[in-house]
């Protein structure tokens, strides 16, 4: 790994040089109380200084809506435009934190655990991602209890951790990420070889074992815990929305007369219809229900079959909660002699 | 606190009531809290960060169906709760109600008359942002006014945030979810999110408490609760206040406008 100096004025100047190499720039955009990501036509629109954003950075690679394919009913005939990747951008994802860019690991795996999901694999191939080491965090977040961190590397192309009012520390971790900066490399300098990232960090508690919790979990399901945690949640999309690894989506038909257009769109475990069969059946017919899937999914069936925890203990579903249900204090009661 | 916790204890004893709806201490401020047995009453407490409008749970079938029922009722909870009453959605001998007098002090309402009379003692919350906002918004011009929905809804994901917060949104099946005939997209995209807005105010229209849990609930902080503000004064200036009839639309008089039938 390639360590390197970059000042927070030749960073500008590299992110409008990437911008007129025609690379579209998603980045963090504070509005009023809130810092969300956006995707950018002036570096000056930049916000450095958010603990988080309120949505995580996955739309980026899995829209919110997102049209797969067009057709045309021609007599007996139909005429199909398949998705065209070719039209896409290039994306550069700047500034998003370590718990981001190391999300695109769970939500990689479930768009890739048997179907390759092109639209998702042909989006995430043409980003990059710049994250922004934490020097700042709330009393939501929880990275170190889900395996990652504040200076975690994983996930990110470079990241950047700042060492001074106006310079950061630039590691270059992929090949990807070298590509770049051998692109790039006039805006950085050498990096002290003195510099310690771990002085620049911000400490984060680590606030329950999480093999422990996917220990117990797997033991609960039957338990009346779901129950008693979910009984405030009042069901709407919120935590699953601003999730970095929710992926599931609905399939809908945007149908006008003999065209069409076949859409994707986010859809929540969380949602009463997201389970209910056209015989009116509802298989998770209560809240408790629902709030154990959303767990069980992320702290022991994707461990178990992905290899992969689908959390990264970036907060939001907790800071988005209109009724503060906070996970972190939730999967503390998985831990228990 | 001690009332309030004794109170509640109490009603669980003598089986006045089966579940008693509150606040407990939450991570930023109060937040919504169950407590079914005496002994756990200790967790509950009431004072004017208690925002959250606990109505909502009211119609929750999984949480309240078949029991007797206690809550704490802030000022916009209490108009939630006559709203339901209006529409035949609670049972006066199921419901027990806790308030905060002026004083702070713990108030027990035993009766819809009750309710209603607290109600009238007790002075609305002021809206200083809602008004001064509403006011910008009625100043633009139709083409700045269109700009300031678009960006904001443009926004939107639908996640229902606003729905699932609102006391009034208790339908088993919302128009977003109907699909025979597909009323509203349910995708998000900035016109069918404009639907959904739209949609769902047109159905709060003269039984919307004002309570502003819809904008609050918003994750990414649309303020929807000024269309719900807007329309309640619309509601205000052309049908005028519920009377003991029930709410305003669902009540016919034969004085009514009917100038805004096409
Ligand atoms: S479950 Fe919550 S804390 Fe975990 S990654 Fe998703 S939004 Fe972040
Ligand atoms: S946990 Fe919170 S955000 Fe998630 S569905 Fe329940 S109420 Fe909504
Ligand atoms: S202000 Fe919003 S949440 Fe409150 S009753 Fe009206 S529509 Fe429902
Ligand atoms: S809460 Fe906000 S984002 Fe969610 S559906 Fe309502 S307006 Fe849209």
């Amino acid at each position: 790994m390639k360590r390197k100096y970059i000042s927070r004025h030749s960073l500008m100047n590299c992110l409008k040089k990437v911008q007129t190499d025609g690379i579209s720039l998603y980045a963090p955009v504070t509005r009023g109380e809130q810092t969300d990501f956006r995707f950018i036509t002036s570096v000056d629109d930049l916000s450095f200084d958010s603990v988080q954003t309120v949505r995580s950075a996955k739309a980026v690679a899995f829209p919110c809506s997102e049209k797969l394919f067009s057709y045309t009913k021609e007599k007996n005939d139909v005429q199909l435009q398949d998705y065209n990747p070719d039209v896409l951008p290039e994306v550069l994802v700047f500034g998003l934190h370590p718990c981001d860019a190391v999300g695109f690991g769970p939500l990689g795996s479930i768009f890739n655990w048997d179907t390759q999901d092109k639209p998702y694999n042909e989006r995430r191939k043409r980003l990059t991602l710049i994250s922004l080491a934490c020097t700042r965090a709330d009393e939501y977040c929880f990275c170190t209890s889900v395996g990652g961190g504040p200076g975690n590397t994983e996930g990110s192309d470079i990241q950047l951790t700042p060492i001074q009012e106006d310079g950061y520390l630039a590691e270059i971790i992929t090949d990807k990420g070298n590509e770049w900066y051998e692109k790039y490399s006039s805006f950085f300098e050498e990096a002290a070889e003195d510099i310690r990232k771990e002085n620049y960090l911000v400490e984060i508690p680590v606030k329950f074992n999480i093999e422990e919790v996917e220990r117990k979990m797997t033991e609960l399901f039957e338990s009346d815990i779901w129950q008693l945690q979910s009984e405030r949640c009042i069901g709407c999309g919120a935590c699953a929305f601003v999730c970095p690894t929710c992926a599931c989506f609905d399939i809908q038909e945007d149908a006008h007369g003999n065209t069409g257009n076949r859409i994707r769109c986010w859809d929540s475990c969380g949602f009463a219809l997201f389970t209910l069969h056209t015989s009116g059946d509802n298989p998770r017919s209560t809240q408790s229900q629902r709030w154990r899937q959303r767990l069980m999914h992320k702290f022991s069936y994707m461990p178990e079959r992905l290899t992969v925890v689908g959390c990264t203990g970036c907060g939001r579903c907790s800071r988005a909660c209109p009724v503060d249900m906070n996970l972190s204090d939730n999967l503390k009661m998985f831990n228990y002699e | 606190m001690n009332d309030l916790i004794s109170q509640v204890q109490s009603l669980l004893e003598n089986k006045t009531i089966d579940i008693f709806i509150g606040y407990e201490k939450g991570t930023r401020k109060p937040r919504p809290a169950f407590v079914s047995k005496a002994e756990e009453a200790g967790k509950l407490i009431f004072n004017e960060n208690c925002s959250g409008n606990l109505a909502v749970y009211l119609t929750r079938k999984d949480l309240v169906e078949g029991k007797k029922v206690g809550i704490a009722a802030s000022y916009y909870t209490l108009k939630n709760i006559i709203l339901l009453f209006d529409e035949n959605q609670l049972k006066e001998d199921h419901l027990r109600i806790i308030t905060l007098s002026e004083k702070g002090e713990i108030q027990l309402l035993q009766s819809l008359e009750e309710i209603k009379q607290r109600l009238k003692e007790m002075s609305a919350p002021a809206k200083a942002d809602e008004e001064e906002w509403v006011r910008k918004i009625d100043a633009m011009t139709v083409s700045e006014r269109w700009a300031f929905w678009t960006e904001e809804l443009s926004r939107c994901f639908k996640c229902y945030a606003c729905r699932a917060a609102c006391p009034m949104c208790y339908c088993t099946k919302c128009i977003v979810e109907i699909n025979r005939p597909q009323w509203i997209q349910p995708w998000a995209s900035v016109f069918s999110n404009m639907d959904w807005q739209i949609n769902r105010v047109m159905h709060m229209a003269g039984r919307c408490s004002d309570c502003g849990a819809c904008g609050a609930a918003c994750p990414v902080g649309i303020p929807i609760h000024l269309l719900s503000h807007k329309m309640a004064e619309a509601v205000k200036e052309n049908f005028g206040e519920p009377d003991e009839k029930g709410n305003v639309l669902s009540t016919f008089k034969p004085d009514d406008k009917e100038n805004f039938i096409v």
